[in-house]
């Protein structure tokens, strides 16, 4: 029988770039993350979504390497976060939620400043932040103290700040929070450069149009478990279908949709209809029940998201 | 939950936090070199001129030379401390660095680890710039008085750690006047510094000598500038190694508690 060597190279793209496996996460008697599983594969970009206080964030600081896990298995490049942290950490880029950019610095400042402590030599630290202020449309910004940056483009140092040390791995928590959206476009533009570029993007988002936009495959998450998994297309159609009918609330139309027997949701004074065939249904409501405003639509994810988290408002 | 008094690992990784620091102080170099020298011109002034004129002298020794060392050495506990409590609290809380570098190979105890060798290093480049004015003004002796600068190291290690146990627990950047006001100003009035230790009752002398840190960093320190060494240094020595070694590895497992959850 013949035996042949498995290369490195075979082994690392066998091997996902992060792994877990029943991890949890106790802050004293609350489980912030509760026994979650997924695996995140090179290459890909993959997203965390899930209303505030999910652990989306909590799930990003264990992979960072900030916070130890409370049990369960968590592999970052095949490195335990326990054992090698700083192994991980050389690999990682990370574009925290809170804006934690120096202000005792320029914007090239902090990039070299950040580079040192990845023992980036000082000539290659200065190129790379040059290089990485072009890349942010940050150029002329490039002696500005931090204070005098507007939000989007601390967002946008942010970003470069995590590109800093060529991370294989780029962890971004809410990158586009609070952005107008030029900025917004900006950065999404930027990230799928650096996706084709062949890095792996693990990003959370409380904006469903980013995630269907960026993500190849996104979980959505609720008090700390994992609710679902899948691409974007895929989760809309498994969960809400292709097509959406909002119909304005009256008794007329309530009584309307029981004698078609289809199953809708009240949201505010609006009735929502998940459908295959959004123009059927409206025809039989313009037809029959004298409706107030109709709309149709495609399903997107952001009918996924609320189906499956609720309402309710969190926090 | 680690305990207290467990050894931190430690990776030469700390000394680029505080080449951070150095770097900004060095930027600000106009507002933080000067008042060191300042200080030192104005106490000159003050108690030589003014107060000392009142006073014979001490032990033979004039009041200006006496409290020269005490001086030098409340420097070092205002440096270090100030250094480790309102500025590391800034930065850690403020401004997040700390945040910000944990997220790179750099570890908690890194950061904290190179925060309190900045504090001590402040107290090194104060007395580096008091030094050269108490010399030209002949009131501490040369060589020994160079001395000071190493001591100003190991007793900014001393207060930095003290300094950063405080800042591990205090809820607000308002509660750190207390430390400041309750430890540092009575050890600067009480430590042996304005005037001998043995003018206090007994059992305060004894106090002074076995909590107050400032204590055995000013007999060090007269011992130098006054040229006047004994064997008792090794004494103040071990003392200050010891609570200085205690207080940083406190310090260190305490804000590890307050920063990883």
């Amino acid at each position: 029988m013949q035996t042949r060597q498995i290369t490195d190279h075979e082994v690392s793209a066998r091997v996902p770039v992060i792994e877990a496996r029943d991890l949890r996460k106790t802050f004293e008697s609350i489980n912030a993350v509760d026994g979650v599983q997924f695996a995140v594969q090179k290459g890909e970009v993959f997203g965390f979504l899930g209303p505030n206080g999910a652990g989306k964030t909590t799930t990003m600081r264990m992979i960072e390497c900030v916070s130890p896990r409370t049990s369960g298995t968590l592999l970052v490049f095949g490195n335990d976060p326990d054992i090698a942290p700083a192994k991980i950490k050389q690999q990682i880029g990370v574009v925290p939620q809170e804006t934690n950019l120096d202000p005792d610095f320029t914007c090239f400042g902090n990039l070299v400043t950040y580079a040192r402590y990845f023992d980036i030599p000082p000539a290659e630290a200065k190129k790379r932040a040059a290089d990485l202020l072009a890349f942010v449309q940050l150029e002329e910004k490039r002696d500005v103290l931090i204070d005098k940056l507007s939000g989007g483009m601390k967002r946008r140092l942010i970003l470069a700040r995590a590109l800093v040390n060529n991370p294989s791995l780029l962890i971004l928590d809410e990158p586009t929070i609070g952005l107008d959206p030029q900025a917004r476009h900006l950065i999404w533009e930027r990230l799928k450069i650096l996706q084709a570029q062949g890095n792996t993007i693990v990003l959370t988002t409380h904006y469903l149009d980013e995630a269907a936009r960026l993500c190849d495959r996104l979980v959505i998450m609720d008090n700390g478990k994992i609710l679902v998994e899948g691409t974007p297309a895929d989760l809309v159609q498994r969960y809400v279908g292709s097509e959406i009918v909002e119909v304005e609330k009256s008794d007329r139309v309530l009584a309307c949709l029981a004698d078609m027997k289809v199953s809708y949701e009240i949201a505010g004074d609006m009735v929502q209809i998940a459908t295959e065939s959004a123009r059927d249904i409206a025809r039989a409501l313009l037809d029959n029940c004298q409706p107030g405003k109709v709309i149709t639509r495609p399903a997107t994810l952001e009918d996924v998201f609320l189906k499956l988290t609720g309402r309710t408002l969190r926090e | 939950m680690q305990h207290l008094w467990a050894v931190p690992h430690i990776s030469r990784r700390a000394w680029k936090v505080w080449q951070r620091n150095l770097e900004v102080f060095v930027k600000t170099w106009k507002v933080n070199f000067f008042p060191p020298f300042i200080e030192a011109l104005l106490y000159l002034f003050a108690i030589g001129l003014g107060i000392g004129t009142y006073i014979g002298g001490i032990g033979g020794i004039p009041y200006i030379q006496f409290i020269a060392p005490a001086i030098l050495a409340i420097s070092i506990m205002n440096s270090a401390f100030f250094e480790c409590t309102y500025g590391s609290y800034v930065r850690m809380y403020y401004q997040k660095s700390f945040d910000a570098i944990i997220a790179t190979p750099l570890t908690i105890e890194d950061v904290i680890a190179g925060e309190l060798l900045w504090g001590a290093t402040r107290s090194v480049i104060s007395v580096t710039m008091m030094i050269p004015v108490f010399a030209g003004f002949g009131v501490i002796s040369l060589p020994l008085s160079l001395l000071v600068i190493p001591l100003a190291f190991l007793g900014g290690m001393l207060f930095a750690g003290i300094a950063m146990c405080f800042t591990a627990i205090t809820p607000s950047i308002d509660t750190l006047n207390y430390p400041s006001f309750l430890l540092i100003t009575p050890m600067m009035l009480f430590a042996g510094t304005f005037f001998p230790l043995t003018l206090l009752p007994v059992f305060l002398q004894y106090g002074a000598l076995a909590v107050l840190p400032l204590t055995h960093l000013v007999i060090i320190a007269r011992m130098f500038t006054l040229a006047t060494l004994s064997w008792t240094i090794f004494f103040s020595l071990a003392w200050i190694l010891v609570v200085t070694a205690l207080f940083c590895v406190i310090s260190i497992n305490l804000m590890r508690r307050r920063l990883i959850a």
